[in-house]
């Protein structure tokens, strides 16, 4: 086999049973399979559980780049959709548990909860902001699009930064996890802005002799 | 430490509170324990030092909740804000076996005729311990249901002989960074105070409570004395009281100096009056599951009969 064939038909269906591991977990808790259980307040429960999956692949995803820069491993890009696709699936997920379970599809009190509450606006405008990533994702929107496929996608950097902040507004005063996150995302959208200095730098040197 | 003893406090030794049988049924689990090689071997460090919770004499007092079913004890005593042990839910159940309720002194200071150091027996004495199930309303919008174990917090308060300058009390955790993990960390300015107005203590639906499910309280709902006002938010209840001091002037409390705009000093249970991030119209109940719906939340968590009165003619918009 060679490496493309290792990825596509071993480590991608492999990463997807994984990264399917914590959806899996909660609904066996949520319906009592295989002697899962959640919590004493399972609503809460799986909602926070979800965004913080949704959190985390987001981490992931962001992950993949400066990785490959560090380790010059090409192939380690192949793995960036799926885990992008999952921050989308688990933020969805949260969305949908908040609609269903906490704001009991009481669309009028969810509509008044994203206008007047701050933490839940930023939130639901990170959730709109993934749909048409989620949506281009595919082969076919990346060759229509051409270059400004790679702009779009950009928005990705901003929906961390109103997730992690999202979180942060939530907590009651409690604030060490998310600003855990609000460092890692830090050092990953860091890493870009450098790399991105370094090749002006090289252009500007290169243009000018 | 100079414990006062006036005479009408009285002593009382331990055996009066905590039934015989208890003890005996204790020394039988450890027994049976140790014999299973369980303690201090399969039980991490802190479970073995845990003491298990004593039974104690109360009678139940059919006016509070007589109709209310309680929640499950597993509920009441693994789900618990008390942030002095880890601010996640489970937290302090898991980390509050270093706790040593046990002895415990009371100090009580300010505007009042006696004051002075008190131990938990003197606190107790006097007062017959009676059950009452009340409804418990988190300001972060879930709710139980508590059979609480204790007596009536305005009695209490009448023994110290509040001066007329007494307009307020103020209460005060025990602060004790070597037995409470969550104090390391500044999540609030620690030691957590609270206080309510003279009226409102001394409103017969506030209580001291010693004990959940008929026995003493575990240590991560507050052990050994604790304040429960159910018509306020959970945070109100100030856990393992160290102090109690009369003011003239309102005094400090936790949350409210951490977050003002999203936590008052009177933080009463009202449906109309909204957290600034979440709506208090509705709780969800613990123990109805997943799929249960909301519980409207009733004003004044249900007890506006008992405690409307003491706000009347305050806007509870301003007054949250």
């Amino acid at each position: 086999m060679t490496r493309q064939q290792q990825i596509d038909r071993i480590y991608k269906p492999v990463l997807f049973v994984l990264c399917l591991v914590p959806f899996l977990r909660t609904a066996a808790g949520a319906f009592g399979i295989a002697g899962q259980s959640l919590g004493v307040n399972p609503v809460e429960d799986i909602l926070h559980s979800f965004g913080e999956w949704a959190l985390r692949f987001l981490v992931l995803t962001l992950l993949m780049t400066p990785l490959r820069d560090v380790t010059g491993k090409p192939w380690l890009l192949s793995f960036r959709r799926m885990l992008g696709l999952y921050a989308f699936f688990y933020t969805l997920m949260h969305f949908t548990v908040w609609f269903a379970l906490d704001r009991e599809f009481n669309l009028a009190g969810v509509v008044e909860d994203v206008l007047k509450r701050p933490f839940i606006t930023i939130g639901f405008l990170a959730f709109l902001l993934l749909i048409p990533l989620a949506v281009t994702s595919t082969n076919g929107m990346m060759r229509r699009l051409g270059r400004r496929w790679k702009s779009l996608h950009r928005l990705v950097y901003p929906i961390a930064i109103l997730g992690v902040w999202h979180f942060y507004w939530l907590v009651k005063a409690d604030v060490r996890e998310p600003l855990v996150y609000a460092a890692i995302f830090a050092v990953l959208l860091g890493w870009r802005v450098w790399k991105a200095r370094q090749r002006r730098t090289r252009a500007a040197a290169t243009s000018r002799s | 430490m100079l414990i006062k003893r006036p005479e009408y406090l009285g002593g009382v030794k331990p055996s009066d509170i905590i039934s015989e049988s208890v003890y005996e049924n204790r020394r039988t689990f450890l027994k049976a324990a140790v014999a299973a090689g369980l303690v201090g071997s399969a039980l991490p460090a802190g479970a073995a030092q845990a003491p298990a919770q004593a039974d104690l004499k109360y009678t139940k007092n059919k006016a509070f909740g007589a109709d209310l079913k309680p929640n499950r004890y597993e509920e009441v005593t693994s789900y618990n804000n008390y942030y002095e042990f880890g601010t996640d839910k489970s937290d302090p159940a898991q980390n509050s076996g270093k706790f040593k309720p046990q002895p415990w002194t009371v100090k009580v200071s300010g505007e009042a005729e006696v004051t002075g150091d008190f131990s938990y027996e003197d606190i107790l004495k006097p007062h017959p311990l009676e059950e009452r199930i009340y409804r418990m309303r988190c300001v972060e919008a879930w709710s139980m249901v508590i059979p609480w174990v204790g007596f009536p917090l305005g009695d209490l308060l009448k023994r110290f002989k509040p001066t007329s300058k007494a307009k307020y009390v103020a209460f005060t955790t025990v602060n004790r960074p070597s037995e409470m993990p969550g104090l390391r960390y500044p999540v609030l300015e620690w030691p957590y105070v609270e206080g309510l107005r003279i009226d409102e203590a001394m409103n017969p639906l506030a209580i001291m409570a010693v004990g959940v499910f008929g026995k003493t309280l575990p240590n991560q709902n507050g052990a050994p004395i604790r304040l429960v006002t159910p018509w306020k938010y959970g945070f109100k209840g100030i856990k393992s009281i160290v102090e109690i001091r009369f003011t003239e002037k309102q005094p400090p409390t936790s949350w409210n100096r951490s977050q003002a705009r999203e936590y008052g000093f009177y933080a009463n249970v009202n449906p109309e009056v909204d957290h600034p991030r979440w709506s208090q119209a509705r709780e969800q109940v613990i123990g109805n599951g997943l799929f249960a719906a909301r519980q409207p939340t009733l004003m004044f968590n249900g007890y506006a009969d008992q405690v409307a009165s003491l706000y009347a003619g305050m806007d509870l918009r301003k007054n949250y």
